[in-house]
Parts: structure tokens; C-alpha cells; sequence
């Protein structure tokens, strides 16, 4: 019988849940990397036992986990579990977590500054991934998003990391500037159909797009409108909270904004607003149903400096119609006294018939619709603050 | 045999209990220590100084003998303690939050 497995990142540590098809009784696995903070994990489609994981803290820096395993074992990418850390000769045998962007002459661009909160100069600093995209069609490629943003990919399994340096470079770069988490590319998209095309997102410069497989890049923010900067209508500059994407349709995106749902019907050249009824149409996730490529879903937040659900109810907004006209799913949450945040990498579907959706609250809780929306439960209660939720329909 | 703790996330990263002893080759500084660890553990690069810059993580801080040694130069000799093994090169996280 098919199943499910849902990974989800935490402020100290990651957990796995799994389900059969049914997706009624759950076995947790976790916490893995305890006391760590991991922004996400992501399964390969081309493996779904290959799974990264992005470990960090505060303290001590950038971790890269992978499993292969289904997520029951874990070790960083050059030095596996129980094996010697070092080659024959003494030599390491990788440092998985090494992101230095590249500034050689021959394939980076130099490392000048990008805007402070302020407004003055700040130079680039490595933090964090936040975000890790498997190769759809290789499972030792992989990208991670990082902050200070950039996009870096391993073709080794994680081991190894080099910035696609044409993305910091391609002439934007000084007038990005930190959203209030930190100036992170968090959303890359992998097109289907088209494997030089890759979308990424950046709080707070924008939406960008390559259509040569990252060696140029170019905005794609015509239509936004932010009043937040000082030209709303800049090419860049604008903080794009998450980009979603059918693959069945791989030229409609759907954008959660830090104000503002948005629509792009050509690939991110143009978007129009797709708010509709929505009560705040403020929000971090943005997602889209696994068999009906019009069906999206958001959970609006009340705004920018209360980060909770408007009322104190928390609702999923689904549109059947690609925006604009949305209904409120309530059925198994809570609708009153609730102050959770969902943030933007905390939203899954599976593909299962029904579609499943899942969201992870700053509350600790994740939960489940296992009937598109209509209906939903938790699966777990009481995690630390969840950062990030994905989901893999396995065989 | 020079003697180095560090704090328990770190351990578990290297998949080691509890102290280490490295041998370290000619004057024991923090950055000889560091290299010797980082060659041993090469997983804890980058988790106690930048890859790059090799400047000590912020929320890192190096004790031993009862002295604060974060803001010596990566090049001083470490005490004679240390270098003997008497005492350990300490690792530790810096206190921050509540």
C-alpha cells in the first residue's frame, strides 16, 4: 500500500512522520539533531530514501545531513557513520558544510555588499541554508538557498558545495536587503520541462529566473507592488515570501507576497493580484494541489508585525479557481484563541488520491487534511516551533 | 598528548564521548590544536572557526587554566599546562539567551 512521509524542520531538531495511504495513524520518528535548528529537508524524487537536511546553529555554523536510507540513519555527506572521517593518507575525506561564494576571476563575480536594514552597505556573510532543492532528474545534484542570499549546488551528494554565482552577480545584487528573518533565498524552482529553467525567490529583492541553467539571471517582478520600499514598483527589492508551482504547468506560478497573493500566467514576466475575499491577503506559505493545477492554498496572517491568524481562528484559504475567489477550510482547526504563525517553507502536498495537505505551526503542531482541505486533524501536538514541512508519497 | 573538550553538540557531530588527546606536532598554539582537531574530525570544520577566514566562531569561546584565551592570537603558545597535558584546551559555547 502506498504511503506517506512528512519531514519536518524545527527550531531544535527534525522529525518523520509516516502514515499509510489511509494517513490516519501516524509513527514519529525524531528528534533528529537535537537542540539544532533545521530549516528544512527535502527527499529526492529520483530516490525517495536520498533525503538532505539542513542542520544550523547559532553557535556553531552550517551542517549538511543526508540519508539514504529513508531517513533512519544520517550522516554528513563525505564522512559516513562508523567509517574512518579521514582517506588512507589522512586527508578529510569531505567538508560537506563548506559555502564560500565564489569570487575567483574565472567563474564568480566579486564579493562587494549587498543594503542593510538601513539602507547602508553590509557585506555578504554566509549563514544558513534555508532551503534545499533536489536535482529532479539526478539524486546526488542538489541546490541549497542560503542567506546571506545565494544559490550554491552539489553535484556529489552534498559534499561538496559551489555557488551558481551568477544569480549574486548579475548586476541586482548591492540593492538587496534583509527581510526581518534575514536576507534569505528560500524557494528554488526546478521546471519540469525545461531543465536550463529554474525560479528562485529572495526576501527582500524578489523573484528571479535562469533559462541557461544558472549562468544569467534576470527579475521577474513586473507587476508587484510593494509600499513598503521606496519605488513600489521596482525591479527589485521586494519581499516575496514564497513561489509555487504545478508541474503539470510549469509556466503558472503562485506567489505568497509579504503583502499580496499573486499570479503569473508567463513564466514570472508579468503578475496580477489574485487576493480576491481573502481576509488579509499578508501570509508565508502558498501551495498547490497535487492533481488540480488551478486549486491553491495560503494561510492568511493577520499582518507583517502580529504574524498570527486574523481572529484568533486559524484557517487555510483554498481557491478552486487560481485566486480571487477562496473559501475558508476550518473543519478540525482551531477557531478561536489561536496565535500560531505557518512559515513559508511549512507547506506540503502529497499526491495520494485524495490530495494531501500539511502546514507546521510555530505552536509545534502539524497538521493533516487527507481530503484536499475540507477536512483536518493534527498529526503531533506539541513539537518544537516548526520551520518547515515536506511531504513524500512513497510507492 | 594535548587534551581538548568541546561542548556536547559537537561531540555528537564527531561522534566521540568525551575529551580528545591529539598529538600536535612542534609549538602548541590554538591554531595548532585547531588544525590538529579539525584533521581528526574534519566533520567540526567550519563549526568552531570560518572555513575561509579561520576566525573563531562568535558564539565560541577557548578557556584554559582558568584564563579566557578567545582573544589571543591564533599564534600564542598556549599554556605549559595545555602543551603538557596537565590541563585541557577548552571548547565552549558562549552563553547567550535566558
Amino acid at each position: 500500500m502506498s504511503g506517506v512521509r512528512v519531514l519536518v524542520g524545527t527550531r531544535k531538531g527534525a522529525f518523520i512522520l509516516t502514515a499509510d495511504g489511509k494517513r490516519e495513524h501516524w509513527d514519529i520518528s525524531g528528534p533528529h539533531f537535537a537542540g539544532w535548528e533545521i530549516y528544512h529537508l527535502k527527499g529526492s524524487s529520483v530516490d525517495p530514501n536520498r533525503i538532505y537536511a539542513s542542520q544550523s546553529s547559532g553557535w556553531f555554523g552550517q551542517i549538511i545531513q543526508r540519508s539514504d536510507d529513508g531517513g533512519k540513519a544520517w550522516h554528513q555527506p563525505g564522512t559516513p557513520t562508523g567509517e574512518s572521517t579521514t582517506t588512507a593518507d589522512g586527508m578529510p575525506k569531505g567538508v560537506s558544510n563548506k559555502f564560500v561564494y565564489d569570487t575567483s576571476p574565472e567563474t564568480g563575480k566579486p564579493l562587494t555588499t549587498h543594503q542593510w536594514y538601513d539602507g547602508t552597505p553590509h557585506p555578504w556573510e554566509f549563514k544558513r541554508v534555508w532551503h534545499l532543492e533536489p536535482s529532479l532528474t539526478e539524486s546526488d545534484t542538489v541546490y541549497a538557498g542560503v542567506e546571506d542570499a545565494a544559490l550554491f549546488r552539489s553535484t556529489d551528494g552534498g559534499q561538496n558545495w559551489h555557488e551558481v554565482a551568477g544569480l549574486r552577480g548579475h548586476g541586482s545584487g548591492s540593492s538587496w536587503a534583509p527581510g526581518a528573518g534575514g536576507m534569505c533565498l528560500h524557494t528554488i524552482l526546478l521546471d519540469p520541462s525545461n531543465p536550463n529553467r529554474i525560479f528562485i525567490a529572495i526576501s527582500a529583492a524578489g523573484a528571479f529566473r535562469t533559462d541557461d541553467a544558472g549562468k544569467s539571471w534576470q527579475p521577474i517582478n513586473r507587476g508587484l507592488h510593494s509600499l513598503h520600499i521606496p519605488n513600489p514598483t521596482a525591479e527589485v527589492g521586494h519581499c516575496v515570501h514564497r513561489i509555487a508551482m504545478h508541474r503539470s504547468r510549469p509556466g503558472v506560478l503562485f506567489m505568497q507576497k509579504h503583502w499580496d497573493v499573486m499570479r503569473s500566467d508567463d513564466a514570472g514576466d508579468s503578475w496580477h493580484e489574485i487576493s480576491g475575499n481573502l481576509p488579509t491577503d499578508f501570509g508565508f506559505v502558498i501551495d498547490i494541489h497535487a492533481h488540480e493545477p488551478n486549486t491553491i492554498y495560503v494561510v492568511p496572517i493577520k499582518s507583517d508585525s502580529e504574524h498570527f491568524p486574523p481572529d484568533g481562528k486559524l484557517r487555510v484559504y483554498r481557491s478552486r479557481s487560481g485566486g480571487n475567489e477562496w473559501e475558508a477550510l476550518t473543519k478540525g482547526l482551531p477557531q478561536s484563541d489561536c496565535y500560531v504563525n505557518v512559515l513559508r517553507d511549512a507547506m506540503a502536498v502529497d499526491s495520494l488520491d485524495k490530495c494531501g495537505v500539511y502546514f507546521g505551526t510555530t505552536g509545534g503542531q502539524v497538521y493533516a487534511s487527507a481530503d484536499d482541505g475540507d477536512s483536518w486533524a493534527p498529526i503531533v501536538r506539541d513539537l518544537p516551533a516548526v520551520v518547515s514541512v515536506e511531504v513524500q508519497t512513497l510507492p | 598528548m594535548i587534551r581538548v573538550t568541546f561542548p556536547a553538540h559537537l561531540r555528537k557531530l564527531a561522534q566521540v564521548d568525551g575529551e580528545v588527546r591529539l598529538e600536535v606536532e612542534g609549538r602548541v598554539t590554538q591554531r595548532a590544536v585547531l588544525d590538529a582537531l579539525e584533521a581528526r574530525y574534519p566533520m567540526l570544520r567550519g563549526t568552531i572557526r570560518d572555513h575561509v577566514t579561520q576566525r573563531r566562531r562568535a558564539f565560541v569561546r577557548f578557556f584554559a587554566c582558568e584564563q579566557d584565551l578567545s582573544h589571543e592570537t591564533p599564534d600564542a603558545p598556549l599554556p605549559d599546562a595545555v602543551a603538557t597535558g596537565a590541563e585541557p584546551f577548552m571548547i565552549v559555547g558562549a552563553i547567550a539567551g535566558g
